[in-house]
């Protein structure tokens, strides 16, 4: 399991830097969801991977995970889609008064 | 006190919804606005008189490490201080010069920023910092593009993207320290890096310069500048003056980090993290100052001495010793000043002219008084405060005679750059007739301007309060006392 979580992090990554580099806003915005996922996964790991185990107190459980990372997680979340939200409506600004996508500033010391 | 410390993070978190429901009502919105900047600025100078031992405020009462903590110690009290008053007269600015009228939230999105910066400042523990780095951000996006047009929103594009990947990051050495360590608390940090097995030496490295590489980029060191120079010289001016602070937060974390979270003392560290600043501070330095000869806007020339006076700034930090932190601490609050003060006189001449350094109508001559003056601050001329801090730089940095040069270099490019800029804005006119000045913003950057020559002044006392904040830093047991955990 721990290869396989690996991987995940590490394709995720790979395609969210890629995607970033493509200088276009929306492969930027898929690129910076993909990273966010790649985080959310990686923070998760980080409480070391345990499966089946109760992250809150009970009765009957023998061992426990540990619920911090979850809770990093979550706002990691909360806050990655706040994010996105306003990349996308900046974006779509961007693309309705220069006429296209270019993320790169044209003529850069222009202005 | 008890609750005092929280009332920088709360009073603007109450304030901001209100001015978003008052949208329509502009008036109402300033005077709130105002009056909530100036409750600030009080609030900050009645918590820096009680910064003399670290004052710890337990959220929901959960003991540090499990809770999430704030702590008061005299860095941070500087940092809400510095904060609220420049705060407070770029706020004044901007209804001053009609800048908030362009836009339905300036105010609240103001407020939000400097909530944002006040909560960065005042936290004790890690991934609290990294939400209030969002809570800023998220505000100065708006910020950013507030007014709009085209080439402020793909500006904002850009920083907004670069923000996020350096979010990320923040969040991949968040989880790697917490993988190590176990906590996310300051304090508790320092105490457990530590007393490290060896085995987790290497990973705790990785996070340190995965921590370094994120609060670098807020600081705009080089290679991690990019962003700096489109988005302030895009930003309106009052926003562009306000994010002055913003480098400065880096600043602070990365100070904190060297010091507190892990200093060069532990074993597991060691001189890692200033032997990695210390190039990047110099270049930081020389591509400021290259490039205040290249700029061919005066927004940009600006932005580009805001990036000189951070490279300076670093030398100082990575220097690391205390004399050199009361050194980088002075120049800190002198170069945020001096930065706030040239990007409202740079929004001055764009809103007569388009910015380009060439010659156009006349300019009213308070506005080239004023001018001359930070220019003198920024380049460190005497008699303005910019010559005493590279001052005490220098004399922190005795034994490093390529340091020396660099910096003196550095400030010749800077003193042609500006006297460039300055004598093309100012001497070449194509109309006789000058243009009539809008007296209550120049007032504001003359208030930057006196704050300055305030600073210069009383240089004596201000370094020797310094000294005490620094030997805090330098010698962190208070600090994690304060918190209740047991010394390393």
């Amino acid at each position: 399991m721990e290869l396989l979580i690996a991987a995940a992090i590490g394709l995720l990554t790979a395609c969210g830097l890629y995607l970033i580099l493509r200088q276009r806003t929306f492969p930027l915005i898929v690129g910076l969801s993909l990273l966010s996922y790649a985080v959310n996964l990686f923070l998760f790991a980080s409480g070391r991977l345990a499966p089946d185990l109760p992250p809150i107190i009970s009765k009957t459980a023998t061992a426990y995970t540990d619920p911090l990372p979850q809770a990093l997680v979550l706002t990691a979340i909360v806050i990655s889609f706040g994010m996105t939200a306003v990349i996308v409506l900046m974006s779509l600004g961007a693309w309705l008064t220069a006429g296209h996508d270019r993320t790169d500033m044209d003529g850069g010391d222009d202005k | 006190m008890t609750h005092a410390i929280i009332l920088p993070v709360v009073l603007p978190a109450v304030l901001a919804p209100l001015l978003v429901l008052l949208r329509h009502r502009l008036p109402l919105q300033r005077a709130l606005g105002l009056a909530g900047s100036v409750a600030l600025a009080a609030l900050s100078l009645a918590l820096l008189a009680q910064s003399a031992t670290p004052h710890l405020y337990r959220l929901g009462d959960w003991p540090a490490p499990f809770g999430i903590v704030l702590v008061l110690d005299r860095l941070s009290a500087l940092m809400l201080v510095l904060t609220a008053t420049l705060a407070l007269i770029v706020h004044a600015y901007a209804v001053a010069t009609g800048w908030d009228r362009r836009g339905p939230h300036f105010h609240a999105l103001y407020l939000f920023q400097l909530m944002g910066l006040n909560g960065a400042f005042l936290t004790g523990d890690l991934f609290n910092l990294f939400v209030f780095f969002e809570v800023l951000l998220i505000a100065s996006y708006g910020l950013m593009v507030h007014g709009a047009g085209r080439d402020r929103l793909r500006a904002g594009i850009q920083y907004v993207a670069f923000n996020l990947i350096a979010s990320t990051l923040f969040l991949f050495a968040l989880g790697l320290v917490y993988a190590v360590t176990g906590t996310l608390n300051m304090a508790d940090i320092a105490v457990k890096v530590a007393a490290l097995p060896p085995g987790d030496h290497a990973l705790i490295r990785v996070a340190a310069v995965m921590l370094i590489g994120v609060f670098a980029i807020k600081a705009a060191l080089v290679p991690l500048q990019f962003w700096l120079p489109g988005t302030y010289a895009n930003a309106p001016g009052p926003v562009a003056a306000l994010f002055a602070i913003m480098t400065k937060v880096g600043a602070y974390a990365i100070l904190r980090t060297v010091t507190l979270i892990l200093p060069a003392a532990s074993p597991a560290i060691g001189p890692l993290l200033t032997d990695m600043l210390l190039p990047a501070a110099t270049l930081t330095l020389l591509v400021g100052a290259i490039g205040t000869l290249g700029a061919r806007t005066l927004p940009r020339l600006a932005a580009l001495a805001a990036i000189a006076s951070v490279g300076t700034l670093f030398i100082a930090i990575a220097t690391n010793s205390p004399q050199a932190t009361t050194a980088a601490l002075y120049y800190l609050i002198h170069s945020t000043l001096a930065t706030a003060a040239i990007f409202l006189i740079a929004d001055q001449v764009t809103t007569r002219r388009n910015g380009t350094l060439t010659e156009g109508p006349r300019l009213p001559a308070p506005l080239a008084a004023l001018y001359f003056a930070t220019a003198i601050a920024l380049a460190g001329l005497p008699p303005l405060s910019g010559f005493l801090g590279k001052l005490l730089i220098l004399d922190a940095l005795r034994g490093h005679p390529w340091l020396w040069a660099l910096i003196l270099c550095s400030s010749f490019l800077m003193i042609l750059g500006l006297a460039r800029a300055g004598s093309t804005l100012f001497w070449k006119s194509t109309e006789p007739v000058e243009a009539k000045p809008q007296t209550l913003a120049l007032t504001a950057i003359a208030t930057l301007l006196a704050l300055l020559a305030a600073l210069t002044v009383l240089a004596g006392p201000v370094t020797d309060w310094l000294a005490l904040a620094a030997a805090d830093l330098h010698d962190p047991a208070a600090y994690i006392a304060a918190n209740g955990l047991p010394l390393p």
